[in-house]
């Protein structure tokens, strides 16, 4: 490649050229999309771009480097020029004009030219390049601005002084008319960064980054003219050549010429300067236009332009009515037949864009959507901002018409979903109600969970007993929930001693029973698991009375949570935990007769809840009675308290001790026998307050045939257990009551869960059922029909 | 879910008829030409100045071995016929509603657009968008 010498200014033209094809900012490599836009604007046969590129070597290197790039263009001018191609021409031709190219980039060139050059080129170069459509530049209408009249003139002017030299323009060119006015000031602007994204930017590219910074201002006041005129008279003669020509000196003319441009030219420079971002923005003077021309058919801004009106508006445009319905369809937002400002605004900007060749889009971009709400957006003008702002489209909002729902940011691609949007609008508010409901629902659901806690339901192993838990939960005061926790530590390690003397007295298997001392909750086995640390506490303590509300000790089989729920069904809860104490009181007796007695007690006590956990309150107050009055050493003169708290809080409540009574009667006698000799400690001392629990339980005893068994059982019960309750109650009593609570509250889980599973299943089968029913209807109905 | 659909002005002559282009269209078109005679039928036995939602639903014409006919007819006394797939069996009545609720709505967005006069085909890229939705379902 021979070496290249240009002219001064054909060295800048090619540096601004370069620039505008260098869209990745690289400085070093034209991109080759934008090159090749460049190659087709200059109208020259595809062949000759072929040999250009050859002989400029980008074909060899595989993309255009700087020198290469300027190299093409030289040819390019070679060869429009007529002249044939040749390296050699490169160097030897001389006064070779600078190239030019067709769209945009053209009229960018012969800005530039004009820049460059002698203002006689420019004349030249701008009529050759200006002569878009006729349509386009019409005379001006109603001044907009007297520099709309100048332009005219001057463009007429120019119109006529200039023969179309450069090579047939497509209506697009206007626009690059203005483009190089925008060059004109900007001059040395060539270098901007190119940031056109959308294919309007193609054309545009070099002129519009530093052009539309320098030229807005300037393009404000003269987009509106040049609409104007363009409406108004379609069939007018483009004034731009004659602004174009105008221009060199004054950015005054330069404005005036661009607002004789023509709507193309007004959609350059809107284009310009919105292009950077969005190629469907509408610039600050094209909304003015847009406004100004909404207010000849409209005079109020807040209105509408009926459809009617519209249509004869817009078919001044000339574009064809399939075209103009759809440019409807996209800019009629809220689908009613009339037009507000925003809407008549991105009408307009779509017809615009359409003339200067930008196909129309599917969907209505985001920066054309109408602000719904506000009016007032409408009344600013020059707004971009209110152009990109989005509608908040009302809810009823025509399905697959506008595009996305205003609420978005969405990308064009994303406009696909109004209809959707549109039509589930309201659903989606229906939706949020729904949820704000949801969350209703759960609060109230946390305190009952949070009641549930300290309800130590431990029943007995039946799920009755579970559900009376629960539902002495809901149904418990939440007031309580403290309570019962404080009883429950009692309790613990009430029922520990208890079960443990049990145990030992009883000799059985206490483990089912009251293991679970610690959780008070209903569950069999936690029972056994208790049990075991009752024994540990077997020491006899009488402290033991306090915190937990003391499972019934002596109902080991039920120990664990029955001692607690004793305390709290007393307190508390309803008669469901009596059955609990029931349970419990069987708890050391065999197991098998505690889960048949429970469930009978539970069958009973269908009344109250609270009476099964009451009952083992009564064994486990008892014993903390008996503790507390055999004298027996306690460790904490507060458990011993809330035992006699608990026992006394047993002794309150009748209703619900009868069956606990029977039941813990019953156990109680079963290790009565074998709880006496066993529990050596507190057995004697505990022999009168078992009595006093007794006769409390018999009295109690409404249901129960047993009620009499139970009483002396629960007496026993309570006997063994306060035997057992020892000293290290104190100590693990903390420890205890948290076990206890964390059984009980995993005994309420599985219970729920299972409940759960069940109602599921429920509704599965429902569900089938309806599905058969429907299919059942589906068959039937044809004939219906026919 | 339709493998045809149709819009027929009240002059029974198509405005709209587009169909799944697997089939044979020729077929569904003669469908849909026939079902005009069902069409008329039910509206001189609903009687006149009948303007309720659920008459403007005139549900199934008639099946076929293959599909069924569905119509639907506005106060304008502008049709819209679909033909649906037999095998599709899924099919409810309500969805068939709801989709001829969606033609309806899109049917008036057209008739909204100044650019539209009533009688011409239509070629409104929103129609064409709801129709195809609700003929994606077929393969």
């Amino acid at each position: 490649m021979e070496g290249l010498t240009l002219s001064e200014a054909e060295q800048r033209y090619y540096c601004d050229l370069f620039s505008y094809c260098d869209t990745e900012s690289t400085k070093k490599v034209a991109s080759n999309g934008r090159v090749l836009e460049l190659f087709r604007a200059a109208q020259l046969p595809n062949d000759v771009v072929m040999q250009i590129m050859e002989l400029c070597g980008a074909t060899r290197l595989g993309y255009f480097g700087r020198s290469q790039f300027y190299i093409a263009l030289k040819l390019v001018a070679v060869a429009q020029s007529g002249l044939p191609l040749r390296v050699e021409s490169l160097n030897t031709v001389k006064d070779l004009p600078l190239p030019r190219f067709v769209v945009s980039k053209n009229e960018q060139e012969s800005r530039h030219t004009a820049l460059y050059s002698s203002d006689a080129d420019n004349p030249a170069s701008y009529s050759g390049v200006i002569p878009p459509p006729p349509g386009r530049i019409q005379v001006k209408k109603g001044s907009v601005s007297h520099d709309a009249v100048q332009q005219r003139t001057s463009t007429d002017q120019q119109e006529s002084t200039s023969p179309v030299v450069s090579p047939q323009q497509s209506p697009p060119t206007s626009p690059h008319t203005w483009r190089k006015h925008n060059r004109h000031p900007s001059g040395g602007n060539n270098e901007r960064p190119l940031a056109g994204p959308g294919p309007f930017w193609a054309p545009f590219s070099e002129a519009q980054p530093g052009s539309s910074t320098a030229s807005d201002p300037i393009w404000s006041g003269h987009s509106p003219p040049p609409h104007q005129e363009n409406w108004v008279s379609f069939a007018d003669t483009p004034p731009t050549s004659a602004l174009l020509a105008m221009h060199p000196a004054s950015v005054q003319d330069q404005t005036t010429v661009r607002t004789v441009a023509s709507a193309t030219t007004a959609n350059e420079i809107r284009r310009q300067s919105s292009s950077y971002d969005d190629p469907w923005k509408i610039t600050d003077e094209q909304r003015q236009y847009y406004v100004n021309q909404f207010k000849t058919i409209q005079p109020d801004l807040n209105g509408f332009i009926p459809g009617s009106a519209a249509k004869e508006f817009f078919t001044k445009s000339k574009l064809p009515i399939l075209e103009l319905s759809h440019i409807w369809e996209l800019s009629d937002f809220d689908k009613d037949g009339a037009l507000t400002l925003d809407e008549f605004c991105a009408a307009f900007h779509l017809v615009v864009a359409r003339k200067n060749g930008y196909d129309l889009p599917e969907k209505l971009p985001e920066s054309l959507m109408p602000k719904l709400i506000d009016l007032e957006d409408s009344a600013e003008a020059g707004e971009q901002t209110a152009e990109v702002g989005y509608a908040s489209s009302p809810a009823e909002a025509p399905p697959s018409k506008s595009p996305s729902m205003p609420s978005l940011n969405q990308t064009w691609p994303e406009l696909n979903q109004s209809s959707e949007q549109w039509e589930t609008f309201s659903e989606r508010s229906s939706s949020s109600q729904t949820l704000t409901q949801f969350d209703s629902n759960i609060a109230p659901a946390d305190p009952d969970t949070a009641i549930v806690h300290p309800v130590p339901i431990r029943m007995t192993p039946s799920k009755i007993h579970m559900q009376e838990m629960e539902l002495k939960r809901t149904g418990s005061d939440h007031a309580n929930p403290t309570s019962p926790l404080l009883v429950k530590p009692a309790d613990l390690p009430e029922e520990n001693k208890m079960s443990s003397s049990v145990k030992y007295t009883a000799g059985n298997t206490v483990t089912d029973g009251y293991s679970s001392s610690d959780s008070y909750t209903s569950d069999p086995e936690q029972i056994g698991s208790t049990v075991t640390r009752q024994r540990s506490h077997s020491g006899t303590s009488p402290d033991n009375t306090a915190p937990p509300p003391p499972p019934p000790r002596p109902h080991q089989s039920h120990s664990r949570s029955s001692s607690l729920d004793l305390n709290r069904s007393f307190s508390v809860t309803p008669g469901s935990y009596t059955v609990f104490l029931v349970y419990v009181l069987f708890g050391p007796g065999p197991h098998v007769h505690r889960p048949v007695d429970a469930e009978g007690l539970i069958a009973h006590t269908s009344t109250s809840p609270q009476q099964i956990p009451e009952q083992p309150n009564f064994a486990d107050f008892s014993q903390f009675e008996a503790f507390a009055v055999s004298g027996v050493s306690k460790e904490d003169d507060d458990e011993i308290e809330t035992h006699s708290e608990s026992l006394q809080v047993e002794k309150s409540s009748d209703s619900a001790s009868s069956l606990r009574v029977a039941k813990a009667d019953g156990r109680v006698e079963d290790k009565a026998p074998a709880s006496v000799p066993t529990s050596g400690k507190g057995t004697t001392p505990l022999a009168p307050p078992p009595k006093p629990l007794r006769r409390r339980l018999k009295s109690e005893d409404e249901l129960r045939p047993e009620a009499e068994e139970h009483t002396q059982k629960t007496g026993v019960i309570a006997a063994v257990l306060a035997s057992q309750p020892s000293i290290p109650r104190s100590v693990g009593k903390d420890k205890k009551a948290i076990q206890a609570s964390i059984r009980r509250n995993k005994e309420t889980n599985t219970v729920l869960a299972r409940l759960n599973s069940e109602l599921q299943q429920q509704l599965k089968d429902v569900l089938e059922e309806r599905i058969s029913l429907e299919v059942q209807l589906e068959q039937l109905r044809p004939f219906s029909h026919l | 879910m339709a493998v045809c659909i149709a819009v027929i002005a009240k002059e029974n002559y198509p405005l709209y008829i587009r169909s799944v282009p697997t089939e044979n269209e020729l077929k569904f078109h003669y469908t849909v030409h026939t079902s005009l005679d069902v069409v008329d039928e039910k509206i001189s036995a609903m009687g006149k100045a009948l303007v309720d939602q659920r008459e403007l639903y005139l549900g199934l014409l008639y099946p076929t071995e293959d599909y069924k006919v569905y119509g639907y007819v506005t106060n304008s006394k502008v049709k819209f016929v679909m033909v649906v797939d037999s095998s599709n069996t899924a099919l409810r009545d309500n969805e068939i509603r709801s989709m001829f609720r969606k033609l309806h709505n899109s049917y008036t967005d057209i008739m909204c657009n100044p650019f539209y006069n009533p009688g011409d085909r239509i070629h409104s890229r929103a129609f064409d968008n709801t129709v195809t939705s609700m003929m994606m379902q077929v393969c």
